[in-house]
């Protein structure tokens, strides 16, 4: 799908991919942090990416793939300004101050985080989560998301 | 209802505290509408301000971001800030950002009120 680098359009995108996230197998909380991983990535692309211009175009493909695990792949592309793929890191949580979580709730609530330039511009970024088996978290009441309960 | 850009935020003076209710998603859209409120409540530096999240089924790193921008204010202006009713989805946010722990977080507004 192609949407418009516009916050507003946040929230339908949202809904379609809870939608199929749910449809796919994830539970209430994977389809949540998958949700949220995309909503950071789109945030930071209109913030970043097309300094919160509105009309800046945002390409979203979504995949449900089988093997070797089941898993959803998400790739979204855009024209704006490109970054160094390096220098897009997780900053010192210790450091309380407002801004700058996106890149580490993205990273926390997903199996693949990956940016690189796009050509001939812009950025292109892949998300990747697989779906836990029911047996690998069957007690697991408490899904924060952390790296030691996250899919693997 | 709220809808796009527009949120509704119920607020309710409470003796010498402030009770917030925001109500729906927070998200880039309606973080600034949240930021701005909480900004006008703390300029009038109430001894105690609470934020009820039970009605917000989602937040994003906007939105968090929000809410510590209020807790520096408050600090600033000797005011105590709470959050009750985090929804599941919403205070895995937190977990994840290790606020969880930073902010003075409750199950309801009567424990934070009566603090």
């Amino acid at each position: 799908m192609e949407i418009l680098s516009r916050a507003d359009l946040l929230a339908p995108v949202r809904a379609m991919l809870t939608s199929f996230s749910e449809r796919s197998g994830f539970d209430e909380i994977e389809t949540g942090h998958l949700a949220l991983a995309v909503d950071e990535a789109l945030a930071n692309v209109i913030r970043h990416g097309y300094d919160s211009r509105p009309d800046g175009r945002i390409w979203i493909s979504t995949y449900l793939i089988e093997e070797p695990e089941r898993r959803i792949r998400i790739e979204i592309e855009d024209e704006g300004r490109q970054t160094d793929p390096d220098q897009i890191v997780s900053r010192d949580l210790a450091d309380v101050r407002p801004g700058g979580l996106g890149v580490h709730l993205m990273r926390n609530v997903t199996d693949t985080c990956e940016f690189e330039r796009r050509m001939p511009g812009g950025m292109r970024l892949v998300l990747e989560k697989t779906i836990r088996r029911e047996e690998d978290h069957p007690s697991d009441q408490n899904h924060a998301g952390t790296p030691e309960n996250g899919s693997q | 209802m709220s809808s796009g850009n527009e949120m509704e935020i119920q607020v309710e003076n409470r003796d010498d505290a402030v009770l917030v209710t925001p109500i729906g998603e927070v998200d880039l859209a309606r973080s600034p509408v949240l930021r701005s409120r909480l900004k006008e409540i703390l300029s009038a530096s109430p001894a105690r301000l609470v934020v009820d999240l039970s009605q917000v089924p989602y937040m994003d790193s906007s939105g968090v971001a929000t809410l510590v921008e209020a807790l520096q204010q408050s600090r600033a202006r000797d005011c105590s800030l709470f959050l009750v009713g985090l929804q599941d989805r919403v205070r895995s946010v937190f977990e994840i950002a290790r606020l969880d722990t930073v902010f003075t977080i409750t199950s309801d507004t009567t424990s934070a009120l009566d603090t």
